[in-house]
């Protein structure tokens, strides 16, 4: 049997199923554990990688039926070049995380052994290639579930912790009803592929070749919208991962942020593009209306937070929201026949989900080194920590520049192609339409903008000042988790230099979804070049940029650094007064402050002061004894959904209740009306 | 002759954005002088300011890293290659396809990010003040300076910035209200984002109102030097980004290098004018209180998509 990419991919996968086997073998041996265990995963990862970039290079579909599963239901498996794709996506991070992971879980030996996690980790990672190469909706949900149960014990690991108990059920919660809604979904597809008589409907084959007529098509792209949109975390279904991914180990958060939210992004592609193909424009609507909103929402809420790893989850659903924007605008473009543009804003889309997975995995390792040195989440009791820790400092830096969308790096060409493709839509036929895209633009921008704050605040108030915290023993992060964040930092300038490089690779999967491709190679130099349309339209060069920037940065350091001038080091200007210290820096709450008073009406916020006036001197609080402040930002939408759902399902739960009367005969009742009635009926 | 003009006329460029962006500085200054009834310190003061500074010994705060060293450099750095991307005198620009429109808006945020983030290396409240309040700044201006960009993009069907001009200076005249409401726009956004009255005041030190100043409070020697050089810079290339999307008229076309001492006739005309009609502005508008700068760019905001609509309903 020949190599093929599905061999390496389905290998990869046993590989991870199979290493939990190996936690008995090594349960009084933890640290040679946590080595072998890691190595191995990078090495499946790496042979992940390998067959999704085989895929999509050769544009290959190759298709297996498995004789496994109940009778008569044989799994079906497809490695096409959406997959493909996915699977590079997953299975870098998964490397770059795996190699970090042999020096953060060892950070766990000293309270707690880690064989929890280790197997959890790898059932979770099978359960992500599991969904990406499954092709038939049995198989998906199966894998979906795994992927979800795994991830559910993982944010569970350290479950003495109430907040963790917290935020794990909380995420199970919606996951599973976003579950439902899949498995709805694809019932109503299965049951329009084949009819009821049957089963043979299940698989996504079937369903491709059917015509669905457009009511029962709409109700299963809502459906599966709902259901992968709890999954993604969009909103207003995000409540969880602030809750779930600051508790979880950072080395899952990476994977949880990075990847796992993409497994919903790959389903919501795979129903609309692939399986329905044929919808009308205003779905593409609601994706980019749940994306604008997710953006928005998302960065405006995490500018609140004070936890470094609450701050970066309501950054996934931002960053999860720029990618619907570029797939609702290219179910738009599709819907109305024009394949290029629907190139256009999916590789966007595509290329920002890669991007997301590179930025949101350096940065959540970044945190997990700074948390597991500092052993605080709250930043207010950090800074300086650039000084301590110069290696997570870059890195983090590196992350936080690709995320706030600038240029050389990665974030900034996949938010560059989104905002060509908005500035396509006059081509659109629709007056409408044309009108609001731009404005949609607008908003993008704005998440753009309020992005880079956040960041600024983020990196500043974490890295940069003076040490705010109580203890003095911080140290920088071990070497394997060093060269897990280089290798992702790595990463991101690369899709940020070379973005043409990629683009060409990945032009297989619009052709073969939209039916239409980026011609990338316009002009004499290709490589150097992005034009995703025609060279007068617009263009961008990474490489050129990096260069000059680089050259006259060096050149001028260069030119004054060979004269006389010294550098003096000398104390902070302290206006006069004696002595200024670390408590009077600017905090994060106090950055963000001009930010929450103009958008102040989005967020629930509570402010209070209670000054403690200094004793024997009644009514004097010129000069109080001590000033108590308290804030406290929360998300409306609790208020607003999640609450009256809760009190709505305690109230039916009370009143059901109430059936069960603990007394024999009241059953015998019940169960004897219930035959009468069925009789009755039928 | 014809293969070696545009890269002349990148290089007259690259040295014009280079030093005659002090001397607009002084320009301005002078004007102001003039307005509020004192004497200047003449054009070349601001050559003098730079010069001195240069020479200067630098003294950093004791916590300083290397970010607070690095970002004079990078800042310096990113404004000189918009200096080259941006057509001034002529329309054909070898570099000017490095980057288009939302690029430039996204090399300008580079720079900001990096000072913001040198304001807060200090560990100061000044430089966190700063920070904070030009970050917020930029939060709302930089959405508007897209929108107005994108309203001169919908006329020429390009965000490539030489196009945009071309289309505007060659095409057929039309007064469009869409160009109008983006010129409006522009002008709101481009005196925020140059921290002029009303939204900041360049000259002032007193910790209420300072907003760009408070960032750059410590630095000292060549380091303020390069970033005050930059800040100029910045100011230059606003001027002449605007003078090029909304009135580019007697900009040398592709190739046609005997029309460029007439280009730069017309441009030291019109930077003469922009000057005086900055000058106006400031002295006429007092500063703005913190909390009304979102108003102010909410409505360069509204302008913009205005410009939009007007587009799509009036062309």
């Amino acid at each position: 049997m020949s190599i093929s990419p599905f061999i390496l991919a389905s290998s990869a996968i046993l590989i991870f199923l199979s290493i939990p086997l190996l936690v008995p073998l090594f349960l009084r041996h933890q640290r040679l554990l946590i080595n072998i265990s890691s190595l191995i995963a990078a090495i499946a990862s790496l042979l992940a990688v390998t067959a999704g970039v085989w895929t999509v290079w050769k544009g290959s579909t190759e298709s297996y039926i498995i004789l496994l599963g109940l009778p008569d239901l044989p799994f079906h498996l497809r490695l096409d070049p959406l997959s493909g794709f996915f699977f590079t996506v997953i299975g870098l991070l998964g490397f770059f995380v795996s190699i970090y992971s042999i020096g953060y879980v060892k950070g766990f030996l000293s309270h707690r052994p880690v064989n929890r996690l280790i197997v959890f980790y790898n059932l979770f990672m099978a359960g992500m290639f599991m969904v990406i190469i499954a092709d038939d909706a049995f198989f998906f949900l199966i894998s979906w579930e795994i992927m979800a149960a795994a991830s559910y014990f993982l944010v569970m690991f350290e479950d003495e912790k109430a907040e963790n108990r917290k935020g794990a059920f909380i995420y199970i919660l919606v996951a599973h009803v976003g579950a439902i809604a899949i498995l709805l979904s694809f019932g109503v597809m299965a049951s329009l592929a084949t009819g009821f008589e049957n089963f043979g409907g299940y698989t996504f084959d079937a369903m491709r070749q059917t015509e669905f007529p457009i009511k029962w098509a709409t109700a299963a792209f809502l459906l599966a919208f709902l259901g992968f949109s709890a999954k993604a975390g969009v909103f207003p279904l995000h409540v969880w991962l602030p809750e779930a991914h600051p508790v979880a180990p950072s080395n899952v958060s990476a994977l949880m942020s990075g990847v796992m939210l993409k497994t919903a992004i790959y389903g919501i592609v795979r129903v609309t593009f692939d399986i329905i193909k044929d919808f009308p424009w205003w779905w593409g609507v609601i994706v980019l209306i749940f994306g604008l909103l997710s953006a928005v929402m998302g960065v405006l809420y995490a500018l609140m937070q004070h936890d470094l790893k609450r701050l970066l989850a309501y950054h996934s659903v931002e960053n999860i929201g720029i990618i619907l924007i570029g797939i609702g605008l290219a179910m738009t473009f599709t819907s109305f026949h024009l394949p290029v543009l629907a190139a256009l804003a999916i590789t966007a889309g595509l290329y920002h989900t890669l991007n997301h997975a590179m930025f949101k995995g350096l940065l959540f390792m970044g945190a997990g080194a700074v948390l597991h040195a500092t052993r605080v989440r709250n930043m207010e009791e950090m800074g300086g920590l650039i000084h301590k820790m110069p290696w997570t400092a870059a890195l983090f830096l590196i992350g936080c520049i690709s995320i706030s969308a600038l240029p050389p790096f990665n974030g900034f060409v996949s938010e560059w192609l989104t905002f060509q493709a908005f500035l396509l839509s006059p081509s659109l036929p629709s007056p409408i339409l044309k009108l609001i895209f731009p404005l949609a633009a607008a908003l993008l921008a704005l998440t753009a903008a309020l992005a880079a704050t956040c960041f600024v605040k983020a990196f500043g108030i974490t890295f940069l000042g003076q040490w705010r915290g109580h203890h003095t023993h911080v140290h920088e992060a071990s070497w394997s988790m060093r060269i897990g964040m280089i290798l992702t930092a790595v990463s991101c300038l690369f899709l940020g230099v070379f973005p043409t490089m990629v683009i060409s690779w990945m032009d297989i999967i619009p052709e073969k979804l939209v039916g239409g491709s980026l011609t990338t190679t316009a002009g004499q130099f290709g490589w150097l070049w992005l034009t995703p349309i025609s060279h007068s339209r617009a263009s961008y060069s990474a490489p050129l940029v990096f260069l000059i920037i680089l050259v006259v940065v060096l050149l001028i350091y260069i030119f004054l650094h060979t004269r006389k001038t010294a550098i003096h080091r000398g104390p902070l200007w302290d206006c006069g007064f004696e002595k200024i210290d670390t408590r009077m820096q600017y905090t994060g709450t106090s950055f963000a402050m001009p930010i929450r008073r103009i958008f102040g009406f989005i967020f629930m916020i509570k402010e209070t002061v209670r000054i403690e006036a200094s004793t024997g001197t009644p009514g004097h609080n010129i000069f109080p004894k001590s000033i108590h402040y308290r804030l406290r930002v929360r998300d409306r939408m609790w208020g607003w959904i999640y609450s009256p759902v809760a009190d709505a399902s305690f109230w039916i739960a009370r009143k059901t209740g109430k059936l069960q009367q603990g007394r024999i005969q009241v059953y015998l009742v019940y169960s004897f009306v219930t035959i009468i009635i069925l009789l009755v009926l039928l | 002759m014809n293969v070696f003009s545009p890269l002349f006329v990148m290089c007259l460029q690259f040295i014009a954005v280079l030093f005659a962006a002090p001397a607009f500085a002084g320009w301005v200054r002078m004007v102001k002088c003039w307005f509020q009834g004192r004497k200047s310190a003449g054009l070349f003061q601001p050559y003098r300011d730079i010069f001195k500074l240069l020479h200067k010994d630098v003294v950093l705060a004791e916590n300083a890293s290397w970010i607070f060293r690095f970002t004079p450099f990078l800042v310096f750095g990113t404004t000189v290659l918009a200096g080259v991307i941006i057509p001034i005198l002529s329309i054909d620009l070898p570099l000017s396809a490095t980057a288009d429109a939302i690029a430039l808006v996204a090399l300008f945020t580079i720079a900001r990010f990096f000072t913001a983030l040198a304001g807060l290396d200090i560990g100061t409240a000044f430089g966190g003040m700063g920070s904070s309040r030009e970050k917020t700044v930029a939060s709302m201006s930089e959405p508007a300076m897209l929108m107005a960009i994108f309203t001169v993009s919908l006329v020429s069907q390009s965000t490539s910035i030489s196009h945009m001009v071309n289309v505007i200076a060659h095409g057929e005249f039309v007064l469009r209200p869409s160009l109008a409401f983006a010129l409006l726009a522009f002008i709101l956004i481009a005196l925020a984002e140059t921290g002029r009255i009303p939204v900041d005041n360049p000259a002032t030190h007193l910790e209420l109102t300072m907003i760009h100043e408070a960032m750059i409070l410590e630095y000292s020697g060549r380091h303020l030097a390069l970033i005050e050089w930059a800040g100029m810079m910045k100011l230059f290339l606003f001027t002449t980004l605007g003078i090029a999307l909304f009135f580019p008229w007697g900009i040398a076309a592709a190739g046609d290098i005997t029309f460029l001492p007439v280009a730069i006739l017309l441009l030291l005309i019109k930077l003469f004018f922009a000057g005086i009609g900055l000058v106006l502005i400031e002295t006429g508008l007092a500063k703005m209180r913190l909390f009304r700068i979102q108003e102010f760019l909410g409505s360069a905001f509204l302008f913009a998509t205005l410009g939009l609509l007007s587009y799509f309903m009036l062309e």
